[in-house]
């Protein structure tokens, strides 16, 4: 296996969070000791619903956000302080791109002109050069010169996305952050745009952060997946084994709610209850409150992430390895 | 048998650009029939247009009957007994669709002052009685709540119960489950489709994903630019879809399990409503396409029984796909 690009090791954010006006602020965990490896090239999915955590981890990965407690470590290098030399240096090498393409370009910009903003902020190559380099991104994402002289308007939303996938790609990063890529597109659009993440990651040798809330595309272009729920992983391991075999109830939930053509709803696990408050965390096993098989020792102690054998980990007191997995 | 609705050339216009170029759909009491495509094919409109609910400037013709009695442009007295009463329809969004400052039990009991000849405390009883239903827990004090002390699964459980106020005999369920989490998406499911069963409701259930409508529908029309394209009984159209662009959209959803494969992608985007190519709308973006398909646009045809496909290729899209299981 490649060495890391990136390393987290136990990060923390907090937020305070006031209810009403006069209301007392309270601590919102957005995400609670996390740590994670992304190897050189690889791609790490990142799942869970709504309140999770999944965008924070991403935002503070790429350093848009220092976490309160941990470190990020990139190249082998801790992130260097915002602002520096060296931290745009480091920013050059890392790129994000988001939901929602029309939000992050300029309307009135022709889109040419920002794919090539990010070469003339860090002034890389001659004027020259920029712009052959923008035609070349262009075709990288499967577009003309012709539709970079377009405003986003004028774009479709798969176009819009592409046009946002270049212009990260404009400073030949080594490690882009996806954040719900594809969930704002068409399915047959989604499917050009994963496509073309593939290729280019392959091409260019990227490393991923891939968060998201849809299991199917995530399976499809990660490697290691995890999954998160209240601010803290519960499941971790290679894409194709964890949704074959998921081992933590929370994600046994996950994989089996997710609707397949040609399979009715037959022994579908419903959780009870909605998603908890991120203000009001569940003591122990957040989880606990909707979890069918929680036992009473859930309810107290907080289940550690542990190795459950082959490269699986698991935050769970009821998975405990080898004897579970033979026994399911 | 006389269908519970029929829809018979349905065509609508923005402003002269034709969004909805002859809709032909038929609908059974009981049944649950799905409606997919991609955004702007039109899912939404043909229902907005049936019930009479697009502005004033959008131009409809075509025909709709409910129980055989024709219900397009019918006067709005008329109208008023079918929306809410017949026929209920819900949102995406659910919060939106409830008023912010009125409690539940206000915005319920307006819906059944509307619907039901009740009164006094046999309508707030009946209030109760269906927030139960949706599996609202201590319905009773929550009546009194406000939209916002809700989750957003519970305010869609909320926006169920108004519908069923009426007794409908057909919901439309537009995009219901696309604004929320996996597994709350999974308990709304469970919900409608246990109200259904009890209640011999008919359902439509529009969605853009296909594992959402296969799991929850007996039949499935998907739509392409305005029209339907192919319609069938679920397990036959996810096993064997005949149109190219319903192959399209299958083979573009990446799997959950077994090998991964590079997936299908259909190439190019929908057309714009105002520059509609002439003939098939897909022809642009088709893998069979042949000097037939631009002459003009083809029609629903029968292949099968219960299944049609639009599509002068679709022997031919058929036999491709027969020959890829083979291989």
């Amino acid at each position: 296996m490649s060495p890391p690009l990136v390393e987290v090791s136990a990060i923390s954010r907090t937020y305070a969070m006031r209810s009403g006006m006069f209301g007392r602020a309270a601590a919102v965990h957005a995400v609670d000791g996390v740590s994670l490896t992304i190897a050189k090239g690889q791609t790490l999915g990142l799942v869970g619903e709504s309140g999770s955590g999944k965008s924070t981890t991403g935002r503070i990965v790429l350093g848009l956000e220092p976490p309160d407690s941990g470190e990020v470590r990139f190249d082998g290098k801790p992130m260097a302080a915002p602002g520096t030399t060296a931290w745009r240096a480091q920013r050059a090498r890392m790129q994000m791109i988001f939901q929602d393409p029309l939000g992050a370009l300029d309307r009135r910009l022709p889109v040419a002109t920002q794919i090539r903003e990010p070469l003339d902020i860090h002034g890389l190559g001659t004027p020259a050069a920029r712009d052959e380099r923008v035609r070349e991104l262009l075709r990288a994402v499967e577009l003309t010169p012709a539709h970079g002289a377009r405003y986003p308007g004028a774009l479709s939303g798969g176009q819009r996305q592409r046009i946002v996938l270049a212009r990260a790609l404009a400073t030949k990063p080594d490690f882009l952050v996806c954040d719900e890529p594809v969930s704002a597109l068409d399915v047959s659009i989604q499917a050009q745009v994963v496509n073309l993440l593939c290729d280019l990651q392959a091409q260019l040798s990227l490393t991923l952060l891939f968060i998201s809330h849809d299991l199917r595309v995530v399976r499809q272009i990660s490697n290691v997946v995890a999954v998160m729920y209240l601010g803290r992983i519960v499941e971790i391991g290679s894409a194709d084994d964890l949704f074959a075999r998921p081992e933590h109830p929370y994600t046994q939930a996950l994989v089996s709610a997710s609707p397949a053509p040609g399979r009715r709803s037959a022994g579908r696990i419903l959780l009870s209850g909605d998603p908890p408050n991120p203000a009001a965390r569940p003591t122990g096993c957040a989880f606990h409150p909707r979890c069918p098989r929680a036992i009473a020792r859930c309810a107290r102690e907080v289940p550690a992430l542990s190795a459950v054998g082959g490269d699986r980990q698991v935050a769970c007191h009821l998975v405990t390895g080898a004897a579970t997995r033979d026994a399911a | 048998m006389t269908p519970l609705v029929s829809i018979e050339d349905l065509r609508v216009a923005f402003n002269g650009v034709p969004v909805l170029r002859g809709v032909d759909i038929a609908l059974q009491k009981g049944e649950a029939v799905g409606l997919v495509g991609e955004s702007g094919s039109g899912k939404s409109v043909t229902w907005l247009a049936a019930l009479g609910l697009l502005p004033r400037h959008a131009q409809v013709s075509g025909s709709v009957r409910l129980d055989g009695r024709p219900i397009l442009g019918a006067p709005a007295a008329e109208l008023d007994q079918v929306r809410g009463g017949r026929i209920a329809m819900i949102f995406q969004d659910p919060a939106s669709a409830l008023n912010p400052v009125l409690t539940i039990r206000r915005q319920l009991c307006e819906a059944l002052a509307l619907h039901r000849d009740l009164q006094g405390n046999a309508v707030k009883a009946e209030a109760r009685r269906l927030l139960d239903l949706v599996g609202i827990p201590d319905a009773g004090r929550r009546l009194e709540a406000y939209p916002h002390e809700f989750s957003g699964g519970q305010v869609q459980r909320i926006m169920i119960a108004m519908a069923l106020a009426g007794n409908p005999d057909l919901l439309i369920a537009d995009e219901p489950t696309t604004a929320l989490d996996a597994t709350i998406q999974a308990q709304i499911l469970e919900l409608l489709s246990t109200v259904r069963r009890e209640l011999g409701m008919a359902m439509v259930l529009i969605s853009h994903d296909l594992g959402v409508v296969a799991e929850n529908c007996d039949r499935v029309a998907v739509m392409y630019a305005g029209r339907i394209v192919e319609q069938a009984p679920s397990n036959q159209l996810f096993a064997d879809p005949v149109h190219p662009y319903a192959q399209g959209l299958i083979g573009a959803l990446p799997p959950l399990d077994g090998p991964r494969r590079r997936l299908t992608a259909i190439p190019g985007t929908v057309p714009d409503p105002a520059h509609m190519p002439g003939g098939c709308a897909f022809a642009p973006r088709c893998a069979l396409v042949a000097d037939a398909c631009g002459l003009a646009a083809p029609t629903l045809a029968p292949i099968a029984d219960d299944r049609s496909v639009a599509c002068v290729r679709a022997e031919v899209s058929r036999r491709a796909l027969l020959g890829i299981a083979a291989e």
